[in-house]
């Protein structure tokens, strides 16, 4: 199994949370302690805090950097993120960051038809995006 | 830019746009009029340090750019439940956009104040419901900026030219199609959030041309259904038939010889969707319970304000009741006459900022009700209330009332 790399780090080794609906960070996730807050969220009472977490797709608001970033700071960021695609949301929070000088989590491209197969579990995700049971 | 001889600012912020242009596959950056910034909203002190940073290297924007709302209001001055030092680090934020030279709009309908772009500019916005706005009823070009990629490209006064600023990303590439629901509830202020937040789940990311719906729409509804889509989904551009400027008719806004899948909108996927933004359980003990009232997201426009007042007619709201909108309503409200009347009926005006996005609702587990599909999506996690939808005359009977009012007829 191999992800594209996106924001490059690694390797980290987490418990997978695949979120099974796309997710909104702000709105979504309380960014004092990673806790999916949507209550209409199917992961709703989960925790992304270090997580490798797998998102079929990221939605509504574009506050949702600010939680990520938030997230790193104050160290419940997840361990990595699966991403169906780039996005210019979620990733600028990790480009900040890292200007910041606040390690962000790498991020990968993983698609939702992928994200599907993984089983739960631990893995360990290599710099180069190879993904292995941990 | 990058090397540092236009500052230090310039070079960090242009190392975030070039970031996401390479992430985002885009060959090169556009220039761009104008931005509006969601970026003023504290989340946690990160946000502001990062702000802190740029305005220590001297950082100033580069074109025209509106600021979302903050987390305080400093036009109105309604309490805000936030401990001390969490008001500072947000009132330190506020501050120091306003110092890298933003208008301090305080707004997210910044298209209601003034910040109107030309068709077919490139632009980068941020907050979901005014990129909705700004692509879909004003015809401008912008991507959804996120937070701090917004300022990014403020400062540098570029955006990486990918998405929506290349026209052919922004045809439609489904139909839903509304014509055969009733004209009644075409007409209907609260038929348009439960439309946005249907159509917002079909869409996720795509983009559709609404049919059907010309003769019905005004620009506050455009801006509700929007701010529903996109909400609900990833809406950031949505055409309707006759209305918005890239869709005169399904050819052009599809760019396509042949239509496309076409969805018809039925009352009962409605009904579904409407049913979902009401998360109090019809079987709950006190069913109808109703502890607050909130409008306004997007804020309101005076017109909506208006509308308040009239519905209230003179009577006393039983239950807190706040309506929140930008300081350039205020103004217009008090030139108008009508914020005194308003204040004493027992409508808390909240300007730049809004109850969901910061503490201002008492804090219980209560029942919010709201005629605003953002509102009723986020309410629930950002302030532990659960939420009753309506339209806006429910909500004026209901907190009169002190108890859930219906007024089910357009829907039946």
């Amino acid at each position: 199994m191999k992800a594209h790399p996106l924001l490059p780090g690694g390797p980290v080794s987490g418990p997978l949370l695949r979120l099974t609906a796309p997710l909104s960070f702000w709105g979504g996730v309380d960014p004092r302690s990673g806790a999916i807050i949507q209550v209409r969220h199917p992961q709703h009472g989960q925790n992304v805090a270090g997580m490798i977490l797998a998102l079929p797709g990221t939605i509504g608001s574009s506050s949702s950097a600010a939680v990520l970033l938030e997230l790193v700071r104050n160290g419940h960021a997840p361990a990595a993120l699966l991403l169906h695609e780039a996005d210019a949301i979620l990733l600028i929070g990790c480009l900040v960051a890292r200007e910041l000088d606040w390690p962000p989590p790498p991020a990968f491209r993983y698609r939702a038809e992928q994200q599907a197969k993984l089983a739960a579990g631990s893995y360990t995700i290599a710099e180069d995006g190879t993904i292995r049971p941990f | 830019m990058l090397a540092g001889e236009a500052g230090e600012a310039v070079a960090l912020a242009m190392r975030i746009v070039t970031e996401t242009a390479r992430l985002m596959g885009a060959r090169k950056l556009v220039p761009i009029a104008s931005a509006h910034i969601d970026g003023a909203l504290y989340h946690g002190d990160s946000g502001t340090l990062f702000a802190e940073r740029l305005v220590e290297l001297g950082a100033k924007v580069a074109v025209p750019a509106t600021l979302n709302v903050g987390a305080l209001d400093l036009a109105c001055g309604t309490r805000v439940h936030l401990p001390s030092h969490e008001r500072s680090m947000a009132k330190r934020m506020m501050l120091a956009y306003e110092a890298m030279g933003c208008t301090p709009s305080w707004t997210c309908a910044p298209y209601q104040a003034g910040h109107r772009p030309d068709f077919a500019t490139d632009v980068a916005w941020g907050e979901s419901n005014a990129v909705a706005f700004c692509n879909s009823v004003l015809g401008a070009r912008t991507n959804r900026y996120g937070d701090f990629l917004d300022i990014a490209c403020a400062i540098t006064g570029r955006a990486p030219h990918y998405g929506l600023h290349l026209p052919a990303h922004r045809r439609a590439t489904f139909i839903a199609d509304c014509s055969r629901l009733s004209p009644a509830l075409r007409a209907a202020d609260v038929f348009w959030p439960v439309l946005g937040t249907l159509y917002g789940q079909r869409a996720g990311t795509d983009i559709g041309i609404l049919t059907g719906l010309r003769g019905f729409s005004t620009e506050d509804r455009l801006k509700a259904f929007g701010a529903a889509a996109a909400s609900s989904g990833a809406v950031a551009l949505f055409h309707v038939e006759g209305v918005t400027p890239e869709a005169p008719d399904i050819a052009t806004a599809t760019g396509l010889a042949s239509y496309p899948e076409r969805l018809f909108i039925t009352p009962a996927m409605l009904d579904s969707a409407r049913g979902a933004l009401s998360t109090v359980r019809p079987d709950r003990r006190d069913a109808e319970a109703i502890d607050a009232v909130a409008i306004g997201s997007p804020h309101c426009s005076i017109e909506e304000l208006v509308e308040l007042d009239r519905l209230i007619a003179g009577r006393r709201l039983l239950r807190p009741f706040y309506a929140c909108t930008g300081r350039h309503t205020l103004s217009a409200l008090e030139a108008a006459g009508r914020r005194k009347a308003l204040e004493q009926a027992g409508v808390t005006l909240v300007a730049d900022t809004c109850v969901v996005v910061t503490p201002i609702l008492d804090r219980i587990k209560g029942v919010l009700m709201t005629n605003s599909g953002k509102f009723a999506h986020y309410a629930p996690g950002n302030t532990g209330y659960a939420v009753q939808y309506g339209a806006l005359a429910e909500c004026v009977e209901s907190a009169i009332a002190g108890r859930l009012v219906r007024d089910e007829r357009v829907w039946a």
